[in-house]
């Protein structure tokens, strides 16, 4: 296993469409940023997060992968600048994303988060045109450069047709899409997503991370994206993160971190990685789950 | 599905101005004719020990030195309340963030309470009083309302009753400290009552009220995100803690102006800011403007009733906001407006 930040400095070859990439620049740069939480100050911290070193590139899309409570979240807080790193740096561009004013952060870097619960009913298109507020001044009213990138972001995730529904009675998926084009009309450099598949079925899934790789590809959005689904993350993802208990343990691309004895003891289950046809690992279930009667 | 204008904020604006006007002239006429005696006895003995050089003689006195200044009470107590609440109900994230509700009066009639035991005769230091016992109790009712660090919707509200019930027993024991002609008098004002003779700074107060709703409304469409939640207000560029603070003073402060002069008035702050949801939706750049206005017209409404229904006598304008606004609160609950 290579090191951490060293693994990405390696592309990988496989689907014809990653082969167009030419080498991006490093956008986010994270060099041992760790955080803990505490309840109080003076107490012992309840959850630490040690030491990560990652960096992204354009056109990349990176997966932090790990079990439920291993601090997936918390990197990812770190790296929207919500949490400023308790040592070590987060950069995007150069800058220390927890240093920039709000405003000059909401338009270089979007979150997507778990739940984007509604207190009051919204229009699809309010809801999107929201991504546009750290463009505004004052009021807010809409110019026709917000109509533009607002309605660009809702076309480009398919989800046009949807622009005078109300949000809150949309399916799952096309909820998942407009809150995806919400954070697309921020016109950001660096996307994040927590779980964004979560509620999704299969076909929802793979839809949204064709999506993802598809914004990545374009140039413009580095694409940092935490999920449960490892099958899918190595198909989709050009680096992955693999996070337990607050700790990094590889990053890099799939063929290289998915290590069957690395995953059984994160996940504690009997897992089988072999690889499949396109050279990208398949992780799949030891023997029968269900032991016999 | 229109952007919104500059031009038909305007225009919504004008046409609530309309109605408000309206409901001033009716409010100004209502009892002239049919209860003049009543109110000319009234006004009579008011301007007597008040100011017995000059005695009004006719009509026009009365509503000018009277009905008028009551009217534009109701204005101020109206639109107060009702931004304060649309304010809260953004800030705190809840349907049910209201000033009355949260005990945030509770804790303005606590301090206006003590400010008239203190200083009967300062109107300046019953406002300011009212203020601090606002944002003292809004603080602590935030503080109560959360749960690991998050503000719990459930939490916000139990802590909110429960301050309100505890603040309650406080007004009643600073009640029964005072006695002789002054109890009446805040037992009325304690039920939400325009009618009281209080020394009452008209102009300083309306400016109190333009400066917060102002300061308030320059931050409406970072409100309009923090509906989604702090954490995601953030994410979308709000400046979440000026927001915040800015908001939180302001409605307080508008809610400390409301109880100095009226004392607690019911579901203003709740109703007035739902209802207008039904009609323009819930983009608070709309929504603050209209709000104020229709809290306005509200009150000045309901003290129009309050006066005339029991004529020769008066009902304070909280018992009529009560009684009209529970029924409205039911109904928006069982259609699931709320």
């Amino acid at each position: 296993m290579s090191a951490p930040g060293a693994a990405a400095m390696f592309t990988q070859d496989g689907a014809a469409l990653r082969e167009r990439r030419g080498p991006g620049d490093v956008r986010l740069l994270l060099e041992q940023a760790s955080y803990a939480y505490a309840a109080h100050a003076q107490e012992a911290p309840l959850f630490t997060l040690e030491a990560t070193s990652l960096r992204a590139r354009q056109r990349e899309l990176v997966a932090i992968v790990g079990p439920n409570a291993s601090g997936k979240s918390t990197l990812l807080r770190l790296m929207s600048g919500a949490l400023p790193p308790l040592s070590g740096r987060v950069q995007l561009d150069g800058f220390e994303v927890s240093k920039l004013e709000a405003r000059t952060r909401a338009q270089r870097i979007a979150v997507v988060q778990q739940e984007s619960p509604l207190l009051f009913p919204v229009r699809v298109w309010d809801y999107v045109m929201q991504g546009r507020h750290p463009y505004g001044r004052g009021l807010h009213f809409e110019t026709p450069e917000d109509a533009r990138v607002a309605e660009a972001a809702l076309e480009h995730v398919g989800a046009l047709h949807l622009r005078a529904r109300w949000v809150h009675q949309v399916s799952g998926g096309e909820k998942q899409r407009v809150v995806l084009a919400r954070a697309l009309a921020q016109q950001p450099l660096l996307l994040l997503l927590d779980e964004p598949t979560l509620h999704l079925d299969i076909g929802a899934q793979v839809e949204l991370l064709r999506l993802l790789r598809r914004l990545a590809d374009t140039g413009w959005h580095t694409v940092v994206v935490v999920t449960h689904e490892l099958n899918l993350a190595a198909d989709f993802a050009d680096q992955i993160a693999l996070i337990a208990r607050g700790k990094c343990l590889a990053v890099g691309p799939p063929a290289e971190v998915y290590r069957r004895e690395v995953l059984e003891s994160m996940f504690g289950a009997a897992l089988e990685v072999e690889p499949a046809a396109d050279g990208q690992p398949r992780v799949t279930v030891r023997g029968r789950v269900v032991e016999p009667v | 599905m229109k952007p919104l204008t500059p031009k038909r904020l305007a225009r919504t604006c004008a046409v609530l101005s309309l109605l408000l006007f309206g409901a001033m002239v009716l409010s100004l006429r209502l009892g002239a004719v049919p209860v003049s005696f009543a109110d000319l006895t009234v006004g009579l003995g008011k301007s007597l020990v008040g100011a017995g050089d000059q005695a009004p003689s006719d009509y026009r006195m009365i509503i000018r030195e009277i009905r008028l200044p009551r009217v534009l009470l109701g204005i101020l107590v109206g639109a107060s309340l009702s931004v304060a609440g649309a304010a809260f109900q953004a800030l705190m994230r809840n349907p049910l963030g209201d000033p009355y509700v949260l005990g945030i009066s509770s804790g303005a009639a606590v301090g206006a309470l003590l400010s008239l035991i203190a200083y009967p005769d300062s109107s300046v230091a019953t406002l300011l009083l009212a203020f601090v016992g606002a944002g003292a109790t809004g603080a602590g009712v935030y503080f109560l309302g959360r749960r690991g660090g998050q503000l719990d919707s459930y939490t916000l509200v139990l802590a909110g009753i429960i301050c309100a019930s505890f603040l309650s027993a406080v007004v009643i024991f600073l009640m029964s400290t005072l006695s002789g002609p002054g109890f009446r008098g805040v037992a009325f004002w304690l039920m939400g009552d325009l009618s009281t003779p209080r020394p009452v700074a008209h102009g300083w107060f309306f400016l109190i009220l333009g400066a917060a709703v102002a300061a308030i409304y320059t931050t409406a469409a970072d409100l309009n995100l923090m509906l989604n939640g702090e954490q995601e207000a953030l994410h979308l560029g709000v400046d979440v803690t000026r927001v915040k603070l800015v908001v939180y003073i302001s409605a307080a402060l508008l809610t400390g102006l409301a109880v100095s002069v009226a004392g607690a008035v019911g579901y203003v702050g709740i109703l007035v800011p739902h209802i207008m949801r039904q009609f323009y939706g819930s983009d608070y750049r709309v929504l603050l403007p209209v709000t104020a206005l229709g809290g306005a017209i509200a009150i000045v409404l309901a003290d129009a009733v309050a006066r005339s229904i029991v004529a020769p006598m008066e009902l304070p304008v909280g018992a009529i906001t009560a009684a009209a606004g529970a029924p409205v609160f039911l109904y928006l609950l069982r259609r699931r407006l709320l």
